[in-house]
């Protein structure tokens, strides 16, 4: 007798539609070609109305090439419709994203939107009435006047740093924060970084980085390891 | 060939109609031929500040709909011998006259003319996009007022995105120094670093300017004013002159000579 494999896909049906979970411990490949058998072959299953599917792809990151791949396969069923692919703790399901930082130049100004996926710097200013949104990081090399909304899909662990920081409003995640209507000149002189504590932002000189994200600290000796 | 320059701003009340009547003047005291063209439709003024209002027969819609050839519609001015104005229609709106229209006649009026300059209306909605699609340069002018630097970086956002021509300059109206001394006004290198322009000029603000609006003569024709120097000034940076920033602080400049006088610095 072999051993029984647990299915590298398993599907379940909510009122929402059906929800796809991809074993992240199995090679992507593998999950696919399974995906493929399955919607091929279980054809009374997958013949209904329109439905809604969800994509659980785990603890995984997919490139944009697997993401083509998986949502062509689900093309080959009319009435099903990808409402959303979504990785663990609602991190960034793709993997280019998250892999370094996208560089910027100009000025935002007053009724301009810059929307980005991952961690962003900015060389130039951020004026007033203008908006930088970004799932990851905001760094700006210039003046941060506007809004800035760091961690749009939910990382709290993303902080807004700029060389001069007078935003009219912060937000991390899903916590607003505007600044005290009398900034301290004196405290907020040089460069400052906002970062979410206790569910509330708060704004430290950027010296005081280090020890706040330990992990993102320099070390010596990186590359003898 | 001549040039076209749009004058805009965003907010109203800064200046734009004051702003085009008198670099318009300006140029022309200097030996060129221009056209001032107010696009503000329904809402005209720029006739009213350069004193033709009564002389107005035929206005931009009429020559548009070829109701009249430019030349009938063109009011040539009192004073100078080479400006002309192209009044807007009063009776009509904005929807009047398209995009295409107006490219066409700022083209046709920049055969005949050194420069074209054109009075935006206020805002940013269809009577602004009409007003800077035949302009191959823009001045924006702001006042040193937070309201009104918003909206203009709102502008500069917007004609940046056209992409059509030249980069915006700015000018500054109704500047005070006093009162930037006292910390109540923000100060030109303020102004200028947040919107990230190349400054064209700066303003004084004088009561006379709003008096000479209304007597219907640009106050630029009257030279003992500090304000007809600010603009004859830009009216040469426009040509391409270099003209160093006035010093706007009469006052400490009369006393610091003053003191000299005196023997104290």
């Amino acid at each position: 007798m072999g051993k029984v494999l647990r299915p590298g896909v398993t599907i379940k049906g909510s009122k929402d539609g059906l929800h796809f979970f991809l074993d992240e411990s199995r090679p992507f490949s593998t999950l696919l070609s399974e995906l493929q058998y399955k919607l091929e072959n279980a054809s009374t299953l997958f013949d209904g109305p329109d439905t809604y599917i969800y994509i659980k792809i785990g603890d995984r990151k997919i490139t944009r090439e697997e993401e083509k791949e998986l949502r062509a396969l689900f093309a080959l069923r009319k009435n099903l419709i990808i409402r959303s692919i979504e990785a663990v703790d609602g991190k960034s399901y793709l993997v280019d994203e998250e892999d370094g930082i996208q560089l910027l130049a100009g000025t935002i100004r007053s009724g301009q939107v810059l929307e980005h996926r991952g961690d962003l710097l900015l060389l130039g200013d951020l004026n007033p009435g203008g908006t930088i949104r970004c799932t990851g990081s905001i760094y700006v090399l210039g003046a941060l006047r506007g809004l800035a909304h760091a961690g749009g899909e939910g990382d709290e662990r993303a902080i807004i740093a700029a060389s001069l920081l007078r935003p009219t409003q912060l937000r991390i995640s899903d916590v607003v924060s505007r600044p005290p209507d009398q900034w301290d000149e004196s405290e907020i002189s040089g460069m400052n970084f906002a970062y979410l504590l206790g569910g509330q932002i708060a704004v430290d000189k950027m010296h005081h980085l280090s020890r706040i994200r330990p992990e993102i600290e320099w070390k010596e000796n990186r590359f003898r390891k | 060939m001549g040039e076209s320059i749009v004058i805009t701003s965003g907010k109203g009340g800064v200046g734009k109609s004051t702003t085009t009547a008198n670099l318009g003047t300006a140029l022309a005291l200097g030996g060129k031929k221009v056209a001032l063209v107010d696009m503000d439709i329904g809402l005209r003024n720029l006739d009213v500040l350069m004193g033709l209002e009564n002389r107005i027969v035929f206005d931009i819609v009429d020559v548009v709909e070829k109701k009249c050839r430019m030349k009938q519609a063109l009011i040539k001015d009192k004073r100078c011998d080479e400006l002309y104005l192209l009044p807007a229609a009063q009776t009509k709106d904005k929807s009047s006259v398209s995009s295409e229209q107006l490219r066409w006649l700022v083209a046709e009026l920049k055969e005949e003319h050194d420069y074209v300059i054109i009075d935006c209306p206020a805002g940013i909605e269809m009577g602004f996009k009409n007003a800077i699609a035949g302009a191959s340069r823009s001045i924006v002018v702001t006042t040193p007022e937070t309201a009104a630097i918003r909206d203009a970086d709102r502008v500069i956002g917007l004609l940046e995105k056209e992409k059509q021509g030249n980069p915006p300059k700015l000018l500054l109206n109704r500047f005070r120094p006093r009162m930037v001394k006292e910390g109540g006004m923000m100060d030109v290198d303020e102004v200028v670093s947040v919107l990230a322009v190349d400054l064209l000029g700066v303003v004084p603000d004088d009561e006379e300017v709003i008096r000479a609006g209304n007597q219907g003569e640009p106050i630029v024709l009257h030279n003992r004013y500090l304000v007809a120097k600010a603009y004859r000034n830009i009216a040469r940076r426009i040509q391409g002159d270099t003209v160093p920033l006035l010093v706007l602080e009469k006052e400490r400049q009369w006393r610091s000579r003053m003191k000299k006088w005196l023997g104290f610095s």
